[in-house]
């Protein structure tokens, strides 16, 4: 056990962190793309506070297209522009650029079920009080589904992870590749164990953390 | 003669004769003294296969320190309506003049401005669940812009006059439902309102504190010189605290005036209706001919009337139902009677009872009102 530390700590320590480091920057990116989406959807759907067919069908569309195109396939196709924004086709930046496209469309989603949970009482209300647009979506939208986006963060964080392992078996880098190079060409089945480990309790601390964030942030319930 | 007048009981030739058909109110309506007149207004809902008139042709006035109660049956219309009274609703034909003012030919920014002057309650509250109690109240005033500091002083002021100074930390979740509507209560009157607006906001109290907040509704009226709009399908919401009311059926003003002289004399079917439910219990089966209703105050005892009049006419009626209850401080007795069979006799009780200074309406149509309405 020791020796197996030794020999491959640095390197699992190394791409835990790369690994991480992809998931947040691409998370981070992903939101700052999909939360103005959501909004939009929210916005401008048929019963939203600005009803507009043209700009609702162009993000309804976009997003389910790019939903539906399998990561890998997405990761392929967009290489051209990921080499023209990161320079190179290969390594942890580049996988962002992917990371990015695809789940911004799905936060897109979950922002938008998020904000449509919002009791519609309550936006009403705030019209009745000469609220604007900007006031009723950041002040009373994003403040009442604030839980529930952090829920949604939380999916988006974990499913990201995935992604990103599925990227590192392409040359993406992180504990992805490491499984990919080690468990797999190398018949290092050890190591593959220990990536998996890792990813679990990546996704397991996430999970956990988020949920409780939510949580302490929630006032709905008493208590 | 003005209406109050006309209405008081005492004098024998008060009547539905005399109380039908006049529509001159108990203030003239100048223009400075409507607060909110409704020019017209019509709403119509389009779905893909179905369209439906909610509103046809509303036109009232609302004078300056009303209680106005605008009553119906469930779907006649009157959330559309107090919803286009502030335009969260567009109406589809007609607008509503606020303090002289179209709302239809505002802008979008003046009608926020406007909104700010008319607020609103509603049946569930609609309460900012993730705001403190005192962080709700402030939100309007965060809305205007006014500084933090300032917001809360007022907000804690407005608290106070609720009752609930105590509850400022707390979030909306804590609180029982009596208490969310004292919250809401005080976080429409932030910004300081000449208007407020109730879509039913007592329907989701129990009794105790349907009262409660009524008694505290009634006080903002008076104190804070407010004119409001109360929304109700229940007659006792109205005849507890309205001085006026109008009574929506399918979408048009059945029948409006001082809540006295509806309630003395109902002139439509649906007010009749209305009139005959108490609170949320919607009024029984009764079925039979010769029915009258008859109306009576405090100080005309009723028992002897109806048992004098038995022995004067020799004839027996039959008390189908009796009730008695408080509007505007004055307690009302109502009965509903099943005169006997002979036109002759029939004609000379109403006399007799309107003699004594009852109201006495025709029920003669109920039944075919039941089957419209049950059918
Ligand atoms: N957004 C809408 N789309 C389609 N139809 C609607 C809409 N809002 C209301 N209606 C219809 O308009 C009519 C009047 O509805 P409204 O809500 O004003 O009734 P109400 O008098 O408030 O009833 P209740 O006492 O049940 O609240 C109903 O037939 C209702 O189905
Ligand atoms: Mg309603």
């Amino acid at each position: 056990m020791a020796d197996f530390f030794e020999e491959y700590g640095t390197l699992l320590a190394e791409n835990t962190g790369i690994t991480l480091y992809m998931v947040f920057a691409s998370t981070l990116i992903a939101y700052v793309i999909g939360i103005p989406m959501g909004i939009g959807l929210v916005v401008t759907a048929k019963d939203g506070l600005h009803p507009n067919r043209i700009v609702y069908r162009i993000l309804d569309v976009t997003v389910n297209i790019i939903r539906s195109i399998p990561f890998l396939i997405l990761l392929i196709l967009i290489m051209p522009l990921t080499k023209v924004i990161v320079g190179k086709t290969y390594g942890p930046s580049a996988t962002v650029v992917p990371l990015v496209m695809s789940a911004a469309p799905f936060i897109a989603r979950m922002v938008e079920s998020s904000l449509l949970e919002v009791d519609h009482g309550v936006i009403e209300a705030a019209q009745s009080m000469g609220a604007n647009d900007r006031v009723i979506v950041f002040k009373v939208m994003m403040k009442e589904a604030r839980t529930s986006l952090i829920t949604g963060a939380t999916i988006a964080l974990a499913t990201i992870l995935g992604y990103s392992a599925m990227a590192g078996t392409v040359g993406g880098g992180g504990l992805g590749n490491v499984a990919i190079q080690y468990g797999y060409y190398r018949y290092q089945t050890p190591v593959m164990i220990a990536t998996v480990v890792l990813l679990v309790a990546m996704v397991q601390i996430m999970q956990a953390a988020g949920m409780k964030l939510g949580k302490a942030l929630d006032h709905r319930t008493s208590g | 003669m003005n209406g109050r007048q006309r209405m008081a009981p005492a004098k024998g030739d008060d009547g539905m004769m005399n109380g039908m058909g006049t529509e001159t109110e108990k203030m003239t309506e100048t223009e400075e003294n409507v607060m909110i007149h409704i020019d017209h207004l019509g709403k119509v809902f389009e779905t893909a296969d179905n369209r439906v008139e909610a509103l046809d042709d509303v036109t009232l006035d609302i004078m300056k320190g009303d209680i106005f109660g605008i009553i119906g049956m469930s779907g006649a219309g009157k959330s559309t309506l107090v919803r286009c009274l502030n335009f969260l609703e567009k109406p589809s034909a007609g607008d509503v003049i606020v303090e002289g003012r179209s709302l239809k030919s505002m802008t979008p920014a003046e009608l926020r401005k406007q909104r700010t002057r008319m607020s609103m309650i509603f049946q569930s509250f609609n309460l900012l669940q993730q705001r403190t109690v005192l962080d709700n109240v402030c939100f309007p005033l965060e809305i205007n812009k006014v500084p933090r500091k300032k917001a809360r002083e007022k907000a804690m002021e407005l608290l106070g006059e609720v009752g609930l100074s105590d509850k400022a930390g707390n979030y909306p979740s804590q609180l029982s439902g009596g208490q969310q509507q004292r919250v809401a209560i005080a976080r429409a009157l932030a910004s300081d309102p000449v208007i407020l607006l109730c879509d039913e906001a007592t329907s989701a109290l129990d009794p105790r504190t349907t009262g409660e907040i009524l008694d505290l509704l009634k006080k903002i009226n008076e104190t804070h010189h407010i004119t409001i709009v109360i929304i109700t399908h229940a007659m006792s919401v109205v005849t507890e605290i309205c001085n006026r009311v109008a009574i929506i059926d399918s979408g048009k003003v059945a029948e409006t005036g001082e809540v006295l002289e509806v309630f003395n004399n109902p002139r439509t079917e649906a007010a009749i209706r209305l009139v005959m439910s108490s609170g949320d219990r919607e009024v029984s089966r009764i079925s039979g001919e010769h029915l009258i209703r008859a109306v009576f105050s405090e100080n005309s005892s009723y028992e002897p009337v109806i048992a004098n009049m038995v022995l004067r006419f020799g004839q027996p009626v039959n008390i189908m139902r009796a009730d008695t209850r408080d509007i505007g401080g004055t307690a009302k007795g109502e009965m509903v009677l099943q005169l006997p069979g002979d036109e002759g006799v029939r004609e000379q009780m109403k006399a007799y009872l309107i003699e004594r200074g009852l109201a006495v309406n025709e029920l003669s149509s109920m039944k075919e009102l039941e089957e419209r309405y049950d059918g």
